[in-house]
């Protein structure tokens, strides 16, 4: 009795998408503060091609990244989605057949759509030659946004702590000379979400970028270099130093960061380390909070400073009736007047670069900095997870004072060596079958 | 023949009736638990169409050679100890008074009844503010009362942070076991109390004679409901520590769920799982015992 009932309910989901007459474009994704936008220019599309575009939302993200996990398990993906997941999970959605390669659609009449693009935005989507995962290089995303995370400055505390603020920290030692400034001011300094361990790795990864550049971290990667080099013992003794220096906001080792973002914005502390999706959340907090952007002090002097930049972006579903449909819409979307619509109607930096240059205010500020984006997705070959892992709640260790930076650096290599025998181990066992 | 067939139509027809549930059973039960036992011998991803079969390696891995999970199931075993005494033991002893007819006693019980009820996301968010380092309740008040110097960012102190979790978990989980204890005094006749009394007896003979000894197995039930549900103790950290500062209130369901979807090992993940379900059958397996033996004195 169930059995058929179950049948049927399957059989009545799938009559219903075959027999409509009206082609449909099906959208996944879970930004929940872009929703009515998506709706207009879905309305629009539909107007200009007679395409349905039907955006679905599903909030929050590890809703949406379980969600995506189990319809690719169940080959139940929609036309489009976003994959929010770390490069290898990408690279099992492509291997595994459930993207579609949008190189050739890209680089037609030379590279016309792949460069309207941020190079930064473009990269998160792309696997190169020679990639650890196997995959065949291409541009496997569209992005339809970007961001980036920077340092953030209150004014009005900064100023009332004696500093000059026509020149916001640059270097290293003009950052803890503000941190001293502002201990002595009384006013408490840098917050941000530092319990959500990515953004501490983020921080660490700029620092990171400046000191070594990419060829030493990729050499630390390969496990050439290791992680107890004197390079990577400064990176973690930056923060030894903000701890002690009293550069921290108190709890930040284990504050989300949302919090950050509300004590931020209700002018508690006088620098944030956050993303460019902050200038919404600050607006509606608190519309007379005045902040700059800037990126985070440099501390090699030598080389540049380099900042992590992310992307909205969405891929088309290999195996979907409509693929070609769902790739015209993906262009039409990215062109310069749907991206300044988003922008404007979004607040976000758009992943046109044409469509930046009608940005105002602090999110202006951001996108201004897009070419110094850099990504751990960036780089051919990817850490281990519990390296990373260890790398990160180190650093929290370093915060709370119950580790030494060498002790940590120890910690995170000892976890590299492992890693790297299991992975050995598995590869050998990947040859025999 | 012609018995047999019969015999195996009216058990067929019997059959019938409880295919579903068993449909229901196998489909939503069984499937998923042999699934993840077989998952927990393989490499995989979640994604991948490719599993690499790896035999016992994960479990070895996991056993011998993973001191975080041990740490977090120390960590868990910490809780959960402080729940079996201070929750338990605080459950009891007001249920004896609400037992024993205290005034508003039925107000007491909506009360206590009210943060079981609560999401853990919620109650996590509303500790989080009270222990919360800069603007948080608990300083404000240990500031009022002269005693500032304690004050302390409670959630992000390696010291406090594991023994603040316990206390939220206790606070959310005391009213379960207010509950249960209550049901269980309240079916105990009276005419034990009664009879006890004319006899002489004090209140602290009839607590050790009549109520312990018919109270056991409502004790072993809380005892096991208390340990099963605190060892599994998750949306709490989610909600206030994300399992740090460094590890230090890791507990197993988020060790399980940092395999699975931030570390991409599914197979992994479902060996954790085995082990802890195993950690946990032991356990109330040992309780079990110990009630027994407990009854039988």
């Amino acid at each position: 009795m169930l059995i058929p009932l179950v049948a049927l309910s399957f059989t009545g989901c799938a009559k219903k998408s075959t027999e409509s007459s009206i082609t449909e474009i099906i959208v996944w994704h879970w930004m929940s503060d872009r929703v009515d936008a998506f709706d207009k220019l879905a309305a629009e599309y539909k107007n200009k091609t007679g395409i349905n575009v039907k955006f679905e939302l599903y909030a929050p993200t590890t809703a949406y990244a379980a969600k995506i996990r189990s319809a690719a398990q169940t080959n139940k993906l929609p036309d489009i989605y976003a994959v929010l997941l770390e490069m290898r999970d990408f690279a099992s959605f492509i291997k595994a057949g459930h993207v579609h390669d949008l190189t050739s659609y890209m680089e037609v009449d030379n590279d016309a759509w792949k460069n309207v693009f941020y190079k930064s935005g473009l990269a998160m989507n792309c696997f190169s030659e020679g990639n650890q995962y196997g995959v065949k290089p291409g541009i496997y995303g569209v992005p339809t946004d970007v961001n980036n995370i920077q340092m953030i400055y209150n004014l009005d505390l900064l100023e009332k702590a004696g500093w000059d603020t026509s020149r916001l920290p640059a270097t290293w030692d003009e950052f803890i000379l503000l941190g001293d400034k502002l201990k002595k001011a009384g006013t408490p300094g840098l917050v941000s979400g530092w319990g959500e361990t990515w953004m501490i790795h983020c921080l660490a990864d700029n620092f990171a970028w400046n000191i070594m550049g990419k060829e030493e971290i990729l050499a630390t990667i390969k496990g050439e270099i290791p992680y107890t080099s004197p390079a990577w013992i400064s990176v973690f003794s930056l923060f030894k130093q903000m701890k002690e220096r009293g550069l921290l906001f108190s709890g930040v080792v284990t504050m989300v960061n949302k919090e950050a973002e509300q004590i931020f914005a209700n002018e508690r502390a006088a620098i944030a380390f956050n993303g460019s999706w902050c200038v919404n959340v600050y607006e509606s907090m608190n519309p007379n909070l005045r902040y700059a952007v800037s990126l985070p002090p440099r501390v090699n002097l030598k080389r540049r400073m380099f900042i992590w930049g992310g992307t909205t972006s969405f891929v088309v579903n290999k195996a979907s009736a409509v693929k070609e449909e769902a790739i015209e819409f993906l262009r039409w979307l990215t062109e310069r007047k749907q991206q300044s619509f988003l922008a404007v109607e979004t607040n976000n930096i758009p992943a046109n670069r044409y469509s930046a240059n009608m940005l105002k205010g602090p999110i202006a500020e951001f996108a201004d900095d897009m070419d110094n984006v850099v990504h751990p997705r960036f780089l051919p070959i990817e850490e281990f997870p519990l390296v990373t892992e260890a790398f990160d709640k180190g650093i929290q260790s370093i915060i709370i004072g119950e580790a030494t930076p060498l002790e940590i650096a120890e910690n995170v290599e000892k976890t590299k060596l492992k890693e790297t025998k299991k992975a050995a181990r598995l590869k050998a066992l990947r040859e025999k079958r | 023949m012609n018995t047999v067939f019969p015999n195996l139509k009216a058990k067929g027809r019997e059959y019938l009736f409880i295919l579903p549930a068993v449909i229901m059973l196998g489909l939503f039960y069984i499937y998923p638990f042999f699934k993840i036992f077989q998952l927990s011998f393989f490499d995989w991803d979640g994604i991948s169409k490719n599993m690499i079969f790896v035999g016992l390696a994960q479990f070895k891995d996991i056993i011998f050679d993973n001191p975080i999970w041990w740490q977090s199931m120390a960590q868990a075993g910490y809780i959960t100890l402080l729940a079996l005494i201070i929750q338990n033991g605080l459950a009891l002893i007001l249920a004896l008074f609400v037992d024993r007819g205290i005034k508003y006693g039925q107000v007491y019980r909506v009360i206590f009844f009210l943060p079981p009820i609560l999401s853990g996301i919620v109650i996590g968010l509303i500790w989080n503010w009270i222990f919360n380092g800069n603007f948080g309740l608990l300083n404000y008040w240990l500031a009022k009362i002269g005693l500032g110097h304690l004050a302390k960012t409670w959630l992000a102190d390696p010291d406090t942070a594991l023994t603040c979790v316990a206390v939220i978990h206790m606070w959310k989980g005391f009213g379960w076991g207010f509950i249960i204890l209550l049901a269980g005094l309240q079916s105990i006749p009276r005419r034990f109390y009664e009879a006890a009394r004319i006899d002489g007896a004090s209140n602290w003979d009839v607590f050790k004679r009549i109520t312990v000894p018919l109270m056991i197995p409502v004790f072993v039930l809380v005892m096991i409901l208390t340990v099963l549900g605190t060892m599994q103790i998750y949306d709490i950290i989610v909600s206030t520590t994300g399992g740090g500062p460094g590890y230090h209130t890791e507990v197993p369901v988020s060790r399980i769920i940092a395999q699975m979807l931030h570390s991409s090992r599914f197979g992994y993940a479902c060996a954790m799982g085995l082990v802890f379900g195993l950690a946990l059958v032991a356990l109330s397996v040992m309780q079990m015992n110990i009630s027994k033996r407990l009854k039988q004195t």
